[in-house]
C-alpha cells in the first residue's frame, strides 16, 4: 500500500527521523495560512499523487512569498500531474504539502527496500542525489552501492558507518546520519515497509541531515498487524472499479483493451491475458477470483465487468481445482440474471466438476459459447470483437 | 520414483481441523499419501476422520514418525508453523497458506539455512509424485505416473499444464509449485538439479511469470548444468509495468522482472520457449 509524502513524513517525525516543517493542505487557504507558521519564506509546494518524477513533470515549485504560495497553490489543486510514473493519463493533486525552504549544501540517495535475491533488507545508497535514480542505475551503476542486513540480527554500527563513509559523508554530521539509518530501519521493520526511499536526502548549508524526500510503501500482507496505517489509504489514488473489486477480495485489474477475462488463479489469469493478445485482440483487465472464490465472489466479478463500458465481450476461463465448476457456473447465472448479459461470453471450464457446470450453463438459457480448449477459446473471443 | 516425495513420505497436516486443512486432508488421504498426524493446539487427543490430532507438531513426529508437513495456518501464524515444522526435525515442509508477511518470510528463510529441511511454498499448490504421494492442494486426478517433471510459481497454470501433458500422453514424475511469493523455499534452480539427478525424469516444463530473476538464473544454470530438454512458459508478457499481478511476486519494477528478458534468458540458454499456453501439451509431445 502506497501512501503520500506528507503522511510518510508524519509517520517519520514519529520515529525521529528529522523531515523539514512543513503541513498539508487541500485548498489554497489553507495553503496560505501553513506557509506564513513555517517562519519564513521561500517555502516548497509540493503536490501530493502517488507517484515519483513530481519535481520533473511540474508538480514541485519554489514560491518567495504569500502571494506565490497562493497562485501556485491553485494552479496545482485540481490538476493533472503526469510524469514518469504516472502514464500518460496522469493523476488529479487534490493536495499540497507545504514545506520550509532549505539552504542545500549536498543531495545524496537513500533507500531500504527487500531484495529478492538475497533475502535480506538492503540499503541503497548514492552520493548522486536530488536526481532520477533509474537513470543513475542504468548510466552509472557503480555511484550507487548496497549493504545487506541480515533481518535476523537487524542493522549493525558497521553497516551504518559504511554508508556513512561511502557516501563522503562530513564528519561533524555523521552522528547525525547514524541516528537517521537506525531509525529508518526500525520503522522500516516495525511498519513491515516493502520500500522506504528518500531521495533526496539533504545536508543543510547550516550542516542538518533532512529526509526532503519521503517515498513508502507497505507490505499489503502485513496490514493486519497496522490497523493505524489503514487510515493512510486515499481511495481517491485507485482506480473505483478497483476498489469495487477488492471488497470482495478479487484481484482485478483495469487495463486497456476491451476482452473481459475472468479466470480462477493469477498465473492463469496471466497466461489467459497472453492468449488473448496471442489471437489478435487485447485483455481489458486482469480479474482473478482466486483459487477458491465462492459463488457471491464470482458474481461480483461478473458484474464488475459487465459495468465496464470498454468490454466488448468476456472469455471465461475456469481450470476448477478447489474452486468446482459448478459453483462458479452459478455464481456466473446469477450475476448474468441479475444486470443482464448483452455482450458475448465464451466459457472454457476444465477440472473439477466441469460437467455439472457446463450443465447448469446450458440449462440457463443464457446467450453462452462454450469452447473445447484454450485455443479454441481465444479464436473464438477473437471472432467476437474482431 | 520422482524428487522430494514417495510412497514412503508420512505426512503430518499443520491446521487439520480448519475448513481448508481438513477438506485437503481428506483429498491427500484419497489420494493415497500417508497422512499420519494432524496439529491443531489445544485439540490434542482428539480425531479428524482416523487421523490422530496433536497440540504441538515436536509430539506428533515422536509418536508417528512423520517426516513432512504440510501446512493451512491463516496467514498470521505462517512463519512461526514453518518455524515449529522445522525445529521438530522434518525434512519437508510444505506451506500453501498465501498472504504470509514478507518480512516474516525473510527471518524464516535466513533462519531455515541453519536448518536442515526443504521449504516449499508459500503461497503454492504444492507436491505431487503421481501415483504415490500428493502434498498439497492440486486435484489429483488430472495426473498421470510418468516421466516429465513440472516446476512452476503457479496453481492453476500448473494444473491447465499437466492437464494438456496428460491428455498429450506424457505422465508426470513430480510436479512442484514453488510458489507465487517474493520469497519462497525451494528455488527453480534447487527443483531442476533434483529432475537432473532423478533417473525417472526424463524432461522438465517450467513455468515462470514475470517478476524477480529467478527464471533467468535458472535459465543460466540450464545450460550450465542440466543434460535433459526444458520446456519454458511465461506467464504476463501482457502485464502492465508496476502492478501487482494477483501474486504477491508478480510484479514488473522498473525495467526488471518483465516478461520479455525472462524469454530472451530461456532462448539464449537453450530452453524450448512456448509463447501460447494452448499449444504446450502439443509443444512438449514433439521435443520429449
Amino acid at each position: 500500500m502506497k501512501i503520500h509524502e506528507y503522511q510518510a513524513k508524519e509517520l517519520f517525525r514519529k520515529f525521529n527521523i528529522p523531515v523539514a516543517r512543513s503541513g498539508v493542505a487541500f485548498s489554497k487557504e489553507e495553503a496560505l495560512k501553513i506557509s506564513v507558521g513555517l517562519g519564513g519564506f521561500p517555502v516548497v509546494v509540493k503536490a501530493q499523487i502517488h507517484a515519483g518524477g513530481r519535481g520533473k513533470g511540474g508538480g514541485v515549485k519554489l514560491a518567495a512569498n504569500p502571494e506565490q504560495v497562493l497562485t501556485i497553490a491553485e494552479q496545482f489543486l485540481g490538476m493533472t500531474l503526469v510524469t514518469h510514473q504516472t502514464g500518460s493519463e496522469g493523476r488529479i493533486v487534490r493536495k499540497v504539502l507545504v514545506e520550509a525552504g532549505q539552504s542545500i549544501d549536498k543531495e545524496y540517495y537513500l533507500s531500504l527496500l527487500v531484495d529478492r535475491q538475497t533475502e535480506k533488507i538492503v540499503i541503497m545508497a548514492s552520493q548522486a542525489g536530488g536526481i532520477d535514480i533509474e537513470n543513475v542505475a542504468e548510466k552509472t551503476p557503480e555511484k550507487i552501492f548496497k549493504v545487506y542486513v541480515d533481518p535476523l540480527l537487524g542493522i549493525q554500527g558497521y553497516q551504518m558507518r559504511e554508508v556513512g563513509f561511502r557516501l563522503g559523508f562530513p564528519a561533524p554530521a555523521m552522528k547525525q546520519l547514524y541516528g537517521m539509518l537506525f531509525n529508518l530501519y526500525k520503522f522500516f521493520v516495525e511498519y513491515d515497509a516493502s520500500l522506504v526511499e528518500i531521495n533526496p536526502l539533504i545536508l543543510t548549508s547550516g550542516g542538518t541531515v533532512l529526509a526532503l524526500d519521503a517515498k513508502v510503501d507497505f507490505d499489503s500482507n502485513a496490514l493486519y498487524r497496522h490497523k493505524d496505517l489503514l487510515e493512510f489509504r486515499d481511495f481517491g489514488e485507485e482506480d473505483p472499479m478497483e476498489v469495487d473489486a477488492s471488497r470482495y477480495s478479487l484481484n482485478y485489474i483495469n487495463l486497456d483493451g476491451n476482452v473481459g477475462n475472468i479466470v480462477n488463479g493469477a498465473g492463469l489469469a496471466m497466461a489467459t491475458m497472453d492468449i488473448i493478445k496471442n489471437a489478435g485482440a487485447t485483455p481489458a483487465n486482469f480479474m482473478d477470483v482466486g483459487g477458491g472464490a465462492s459463488s457471491e465472489q464470482v458474481e461480483n466479478a461478473f458484474r464488475i465487468i459487465l459495468a465496464d463500458p470498454k468490454v466488448k465481450a468476456i472469455l471465461i476461463n475456469i481450470f476448477g481445482g478447489i474452486l468446482r465448476c459448478d459453483v462458479f457456473a452459478r455464481g456466473v447465472v446469477e450475476a448474468a440474471k441479475k444486470t443482464g448479459v448483452n455482450i458475448p461470453v465464451v466459457v472454457r471450464m476444465e477440472g473439477t466438476n466441469v460437467e455439472m457446470g457446463k450443465q447448469i450453463l446450458a440449462e440457463s438459457g443464457l446467450n453462452l459459447t462454450s469452447a473445447s480448449d484454450l485455443l479454441d477459446a481465444a479464436a473464438k473471443i477473437a471472432a467476437a470483437v474482431n | 520414483m520422482g524428487i522430494f516425495v514417495n510412497k514412503n513420505t508420512r505426512v503430518l497436516i499443520q491446521g487439520i481441523t480448519g475448513k481448508e486443512g481438513s477438506f485437503h486432508a481428506r483429498a491427500c488421504i484419497e489420494y493415497g499419501t500417508k497422512v499420519v498426524a494432524g496439529i491443531t493446539p489445544g485439540k490434542g487427543g482428539q480425531k479428524m476422520d482416523d487421523v490422530p490430532v496433536f497440540d504441538t507438531v515436536s509430539q506428533a513426529v515422536k509418536e508417528t514418525g512423520a517426516n513432512a508437513s504440510l501446512i493451512f495456518v491463516p496467514p498470521p501464524f505462517g512463519a512461526d508453523a514453518i518455524v515449529e515444522a522445522a525445529d521438530s526435525g522434518v525434512d519437508m515442509i510444505v506451506t500453501i497458506t498465501e498472504g504470509i508477511p514478507i518480512l516474516d518470510m525473510l527471518k524464516v528463510k535466513n533462519y531455515l539455512a541453519t536448518k536442515n529441511c526443504r521449504l516449499i511454498g508459500p503461497n503454492c499448490p504444492g507436491i505431487i509424485t503421481p501415483g504415490e504421494c500428493k502434498i498439497g492442494i492440486m486435484p489429483g486426478k488430472i495426473h498421470k505416473k510418468g516421466n516429465i517433471g513440472v516446476v512452476s510459481r503457479s496453481g492453476t497454470l500448473t494444473y491447465e499444464v499437466v492437464d494438456q501433458l496428460t491428455k498429450a500422453g506424457l505422465g508426470q514424475s513430480t510436479c512442484i509449485g514453488i510458489g507465487g511469493d517474493p520469497v519462497t523455499g525451494t528455488s527453480f534452480i534447487d527443483v531442476l538439479a533434483a529432475f537432473e539427478a532423478d533417473e525417472d525424469t526424463h524432461g522438465v516444463v517450467m513455468v515462470g511469470e514475470i517478476g524477480g530473476s529467478t527464471e533467468e538464473q535458472a535459465a543460466a544454470y540450464i545450460k550450465k548444468h542440466m543434460t535433459k530438454p526444458v520446456v519454458g512458459f511465461i506467464a504476463g508478457l501482457t502485464a502492465p509495468p508496476g502492478r501487482r499481478m494477483g501474486h504477491a511476486g508478480a510484479i514488473i519494477s522498473g525495467s526488471s522482472g518483465t516478461g520479455a528478458a525472462k524469454i530472451q534468458a530461456f532462448r539464449e540458454n537453450g530452453v524450448h520457449t512456448c509463447e501460447n499456453l494452448g499449444e504446450i501439451g502439443r509443444i512438449c509431445k514433439t521435443i520429449f
